[in-house]
């Protein structure tokens, strides 16, 4: 029964890492490039829609839109004054200045709403399912959160697959000058990448502090970095990938919590990272170029 | 261009040259230094400290004697900040160290202060270690082991009959320090821990695994020694899933109604250990936390406390022991030692405070139980 509990846990946290992947994985395949500050659009995702709900008093639901929409208009912007400029210049300029919007929006976020931790509330009303008469419970935010993640990959892979502009995307991904030369509009092709981007953002920071309830400048920092790495276990550029590597690490995270020791979870978690990249040097899923978005 | 560049660093140059020269020729305030994080994830605290030694040092200043002047850096509760901080502060012309306000930060000042011998008084790093390096460094705040010696304490006496689960945060000092002397006091004191879990600053913001392990083993004192950030993400999932234990934590945990969007349901129950409740009845705890609300437009917690009452202590000892502004930091600190060791202090985090050669506080430690959202004392 415990067991059934942690693994339910486990896909809970693992799917919304599984969301912000989804992320970082549409950036890296079209841009090519690492957005270190996807984690902290995160976090302004969940300030947009708690001032929303807090402050302004609407519903959840307009909240989330709300921070979907400046999420959206954050990520164009941040691509255009920060990343457009260095097209063309080697990569690891651009992964510095990554790093470096990823301060300024932590820094802008605690100048804006101060350092002090807010107490996020749950955008899910639903009563928690208890089944076996208490000895699993399952929560309405594990609910929403799994199918989320589950129509967002969907919905990404039909888009990058069937719609013009995911063609263009993936014509972008492939070769960026052919792709020029073909007519395909690459610039605007990767401000719409990283405005899909932002708004999943959006929505992965809203459900991120419906399950843990922790609200402040740094709060997007550290799930930003364990979704990459489960980018990275998926195969970075794969959208079934990321959900795959999300899920898996959030559940062995959590069973080696559960069974092994609190204390080394982490290394534990990171142990098979690097076996799996021993072995499959590109991830689960990252095979070929077709497979990249 | 070069020429310009080197023009405007030679400027530069002689510009703090001549700043140095001033801070240190007029002496007529005493010079305290202060660091804590003003920015970075643990903000709330270095803040806290800042806004609480303001205030004591606004009414210190109004009454006229002996004038305070306080520089507060930010080392962003990083080691190494903290040290150039400290430096920074030194050439400011310091004279007493009052800071710094975070464990991790003050473990790597305290030897600069011993080497200097620079008095150091911090208001809120609790580590064990901090005092060590020399005979000039003291603590405002009690320490860990005083503080998992003490819940360990309250446990036999209160709850003998406990099913006893633990979680801490072994990846921060000031957790891992509670969270040890805790153990051997409770295994010495026959306590029946069932469980005990851990989490660091890397996977802290899943805490439901650690939860539902106390559930598991049937724990029904959950004993929480860490900060109210985290301990708020224990509460709302132990509600979701219907677990209620008497969660119990230490001074770290205060705070916690104060975190805007709390629900203070949650907290329902909630027992801490802690030397200063903001809705204490005395006449100095409310006039010390309507001038910070007015000021802050938020409600004090035990670090700005502590903070206050440090600059109240040196103050008392500089006056006690009649320590000039002119004097070097050498001399203040020579008279600050003998004064500290034997004077009593009576501050807002306790009265008839003392402090012994090691530089540790002797005050008591209270519990305090929250009922319908306010602290209400739990004997």
């Amino acid at each position: 029964m415990n067991f059934l509990q942690y693994l339910i846990n486990g896909i809970s946290i693992g799917s919304v890492y599984a969301i912000i992947a989804l992320g970082y994985t549409m950036v890296y395949g079209i841009a090519k490039m690492l957005n270190f500050a996807h984690g902290d659009v995160i976090m302004i995702g969940a300030y947009m829609s708690y001032c929303a709900t807090n402050y302004l008093g609407l519903h959840p639901l307009v909240g989330l839109v709300i921070a979907m929409a400046v999420c959206t208009f954050l990520g164009i912007t941040i691509e255009a004054l920060a990343y457009r400029p260095l097209r063309g210049v080697p990569s690891l300029a651009v992964l510095i200045t990554a790093i470096g919007v990823s301060y300024f929006l932590q820094n802008a976020a605690q100048l804006i709403w101060g350092s002090a931790p807010k107490n996020y509330t749950s955008i899910v009303s639903m009563e928690p399912l208890k089944i076996f008469g208490g000895g699993l419970v399952i929560t309405g935010e594990v609910l929403i959160t799994i199918a989320a993640s589950i129509v967002i990959m969907l919905a990404l892979t039909l888009f990058t697959g069937k719609t013009k502009m995911g063609k263009a995307m993936r014509a972008v991904s492939e070769d960026r000058d052919a792709a020029q030369l073909m007519g395909i509009p690459v610039n605007r092709t990767i401000s719409a990448t990283f405005a899909i981007g932002s708004a999943l953002a959006a929505l992965a920071g809203v459900l991120l502090c419906s399950t843990v309830p922790t609200l402040m400048p740094t709060t997007g920092s550290m799930p930003g970095i364990r979704a990459f790495t489960a980018a990275v276990l998926g195969g970075i550029g794969s959208i079934p990938g990321a959900m795959l590597g999300g899920i898996l690490l959030g559940i062995i995270e959590t069973l080696s919590k559960a069974y092994l020791s609190t204390q080394f979870s982490d290394a534990i978690v990171f142990t098979v990272l690097i076996l799996v990249l021993l072995v499959k040097p590109s991830g689960l899923l990252g095979k070929t170029v077709q497979e990249k978005v | 261009m070069k020429k310009v560049v080197t023009m405007i660093l030679a400027a530069a140059m002689m510009a703090t040259t001549f700043a140095g020269c001033s801070g240190n020729g007029e002496a007529t305030a005493m010079k305290l230094g202060a660091s804590g994080p003003l920015t970075g994830s643990n903000a709330v605290y270095g803040n806290a400290v800042q806004y609480g030694m303001e205030i004591a040092i606004e009414e210190l200043n109004a009454k006229g004697g002996l004038q305070l002047e306080l520089n507060s850096q930010d080392d962003e509760g990083d080691v190494e900040k903290a040290v150039n901080a400290y430096n920074t502060l030194k050439d400011w012309g310091m004279h007493v160290m009052v800071g710094p306000t975070t464990t991790g930060s003050a473990n790597a000042v305290a030897p600069e202060c011993a080497a200097d011998n620079m008095f150091m008084l911090t208001p809120s790093a609790s580590g064990a270690d901090v005092i060590k390096p020399g005979d000039n460094v003291f603590q405002v705040c009690f320490t860990d082991p005083n503080q998992g010696v003490a819940s360990a304490d309250y446990f036999a006496e209160h709850f003998p009959d406990a099913v006893i689960g633990v979680i801490y945060d072994s990846s921060d000092l000031y957790s891992a320090g509670v969270f040890s002397t805790f153990t051997s006091e409770a295994e010495a004191k026959g306590l029946n821990v069932v469980c005990t879990e851990a989490f660091t600053s890397a996977n802290k913001s899943d805490l439901s695994t650690q939860v539902t392990k106390c559930q598991a083993a049937g724990a029904d004192l959950v004993f929480l020694p860490f900060y109210a950030t985290e301990a708020a993400q224990v509460l709302s999932y132990a509600n979701k899933i219907g677990y209620k234990p008497t969660f119990f934590g230490c001074d770290g945990m205060d705070g916690i109604l104060a975190t805007e969007g709390f629900d203070p349901a949650l907290a329902e129950g909630l027992m801490l250990l802690t030397p200063f409740a903001a809705d204490g009845a005395d006449e100095r705890t409310q006039s010390f936390v309507k001038k910070y609300t007015e000021k802050y437009d938020t409600v004090p917690n035990q670090f700005a406390a502590d903070a206050y009452d440090a600059v109240y202590a040196v103050y008392q000892a500089c006056t006690q022991a009649g320590v000039t502004p002119d004097m070097s930091p050498e001399e203040v600190s020579q008279k600050l030692k003998a004064e500290f060791t034997s004077m009593t202090f009576d501050g807002l985090t306790g009265s008839g405070m003392t402090w012994d050669a090691s530089g540790a506080v002797s005050k008591a430690p209270m519990a305090v139980v929250i009922q319908n959202g306010v602290y209400v004392s739990a004997e």
